[in-house]
């Protein structure tokens, strides 16, 4: 009997970590897959120690922006802001923030996200897959697309 | 009685933020000694070339311009203690600030002087104010609005203005855009421009103003020079009487073009550019930028340019010198003094604010630029004047101290820069006979 149920639950086991998406995952793994994103994506602009650029790109270190509500800020990655939105100590950016919503799927975002709550001086928990999904199919509503810019066909989704 | 000493002196430094934020107009506030907020700042300069610091701490230093008195006035982007105008004056001949004065509640870039006025820009006014430049004094009540309702949308909105010798203003409008993508997707990877671009009627170009006429907009201007995404740098040559500007190259070619454009090429591209400007003028923004590596005027890859198609920007104005990409020309001077040495008599100065978009390549710029010119054009290479800005190093992620932003020349020849991240000001002479 007990050598049966070994084998089965290390079956199992096994199964469940490839069926379970990568997307859950650990912290740490979440946090070195948003690191790869950061660099590619969003150094750019937001720099390499994400100081920002004065008076055009925003820093993200310390903000409530970025340390507040989740899905506050998947939505700014997702939907990209208009320039002069963000307003640090009285200080404003300039420069549009581009949406990514075409560019990176929910796990590629909920992964930067991580990086940069946990990174610069950050420290805050993690954006899941779900935050991140729940954000993008709520923004995506009928209703909400209407209020918001009508969205140009890009790259399709590649759904989680 | 030491330990006294240093109190007050150090209560006076301490006054002065808390005087200027409640001073009026017409209230001086001594600094006594050189204290600590303008102690010298060290830039390395040609060998015969000394420097040195006017006044730190003044905010976001923009332009400058110096009085026929000697007296400098400051254009700040944002507002401190309540003043956007700050004139520094030298009471005892050291060349350092003693009495700082604010007016003007609008933060902005521009500032110059002509024919008895001083002329000041917000993002999208322009005012004038009568001033007596023997003594330097400006009569605050005299305030005209003289260009009124210019677009301001945020990103390229400093108004940098100059003068020409037949009563005109010139006024930067910069587009706010990168290359002219539909509104809202502005940056966005994949996303083509608009031809025809819509910015261009009202952005992207310089408008010519009467210099005299108080609420003139866009209706009353003559639109001198179009294909221009953003100019901060101007200056009037009078020796040719012709505008020259600098234009701030598009950004992210790496980033939205990776096919074209690898991590170096899109640091280096596409150039800053230096043109004349005849009334007309189409210098080709956003359908064209300058490729620094083809030494070509190409399609932008938003029009479908690939690096070799010119599209029409063979038939565009073209500039006159090029410079690295994302170095960020704040600020043109032509510098018409004697008291720096015959080769630069005639020259263009020009400062460089520093680069953003070179990253994940180290930031560049952040110096002052010198190009010898004879009869309105180059007559040899452009070379770095004034270094050290960046305050120590600058690998991969370092951040630059001090921003190289406006220059002025002083009535004995002399040169000043002005820095907008802690708002330092120098002032450079040549002091070898």
């Amino acid at each position: 009997m007990k050598r049966t149920v070994l084998p089965a639950m290390v079956c199992l086991f096994i199964l469940f970590s490839f069926v379970t998406p990568q997307q859950t995952g650990t912290k740490a793994a979440a946090i070195e897959r948003g690191k790869k994103v950061y660099l590619a994506t969003c150094l750019a602009c937001h720099q390499a120690d994400a100081g920002g650029v004065q008076n055009m790109n925003p820093p993200l270190i310390k903000t409530k922006w970025v340390l507040g509500d989740k899905k506050a800020l998947a939505k700014i990655v997702l939907k990209g802001l208009k320039g002069g939105e963000i307003n640090i100590d009285g200080d404003t950016f300039s420069n549009p923030m581009p949406a990514q919503e075409g560019s990176l799927t929910n796990q590629q975002i909920a992964d930067v996200l991580t990086y940069v709550r946990s990174s610069f001086g950050n420290s805050a928990t993690m954006v899941t897959l779900a935050d991140v999904a729940a954000t993008r199919t709520r923004l995506n509503q009928p209703a909400a697309k209407t209020a918001a810019a009508p969205v140009k066909k890009a790259a399709p989704q590649k759904k989680p | 009685m030491i330990p006294m000493i240093r109190s007050v002196v150090f209560f006076g430094c301490f006054t002065w933020t808390a005087l200027t934020a409640c001073a009026g107009d017409t209230t001086h506030v001594a600094h006594d000694k050189p204290s600590q907020a303008n102690a010298d700042v060290p830039i390395t300069l040609p060998t015969g070339f000394t420097s040195i610091t006017v006044t730190s701490n003044l905010g976001q230093a923009r332009h400058l311009v110096v009085a026929a008195n000697g007296d400098l006035f400051v254009k700040l982007n944002r507002l401190k203690g309540g003043k956007g105008i700050y004139r520094l004056h030298d009471s005892n001949g050291d060349g350092r600030a003693d009495v700082i004065t604010g007016f003007g509640n609008y933060g902005g870039t521009g500032i110059t002087i002509k024919n008895g006025y001083l002329y000041a820009s917000s993002n999208s006014e322009v005012f004038r104010y009568k001033i007596d430049e023997k003594t330097g004094t400006v009569d605050t009540a005299s305030k005209q609005r003289i260009v009124t309702g210019l677009i301001d949308k945020g990103e390229h909105n400093s108004k940098s203005i100059v003068l020409d010798n037949n009563g005109n203003i010139y006024v930067n409008i910069g587009a706010p855009s990168n290359d002219c993508q539909p509104e809202g997707k502005d940056r966005e990877k994949g996303v083509p421009g608009q031809d025809p671009c819509p910015l261009l009627p009202i952005a992207g170009g310089i408008w010519q103003f009467k210099a005299d006429k108080e609420n003139q907009s866009y209706a009353d201007a003559v639109h001198y020079a179009t294909g221009l995404r953003n100019v901060v740098g101007l200056d009037w040559n009078t020796e040719v009487n012709a505008l020259y500007v600098m234009q701030h190259g598009r950004d992210q070619l790496f980033q939205n073009y990776p096919n074209l454009f690898d991590q170096k090429a899109g640091a280096e591209n596409p150039a800053e550019e230096l043109f004349r400007i005849n009334k007309g003028a189409d210098c080709g923004w956003p359908y064209c930028y300058y490729d620094n590596d083809k030494k070509e005027k190409l399609l932008n890859p938003e029009y479908g340019g690939d690096r070799s198609k010119t599209g029409p920007c063979e038939s565009k104005v073209h500039s006159l010198v090029q410079f690295p990409g994302h170095l960020a020309p704040n600020g043109l001077l032509f510098y018409t003094g004697s008291q720096f040495p015959e080769k630069y008599r005639n020259g263009a100065f020009i400062a460089f604010h520093g680069s953003w978009n070179r990253a994940p390549e180290p930031q560049a710029g952040y110096f002052v630029v010198f190009v010898p010119f004879k009869n309105g054009l180059p007559s040899g290479k452009w070379e770095v004047f004034a270094d050290g800005f960046v305050g120590g190093s600058l690998a991969a992620g370092d951040r630059a101290k001090y921003r190289p932003c406006g220059l002025a020349q002083g009535p004995d020849g002399s040169l000043y820069v002005s820095d907008d991240n802690n708002g330092t000001i120098w002032k450079i002479s040549y002091t070898v006979k």
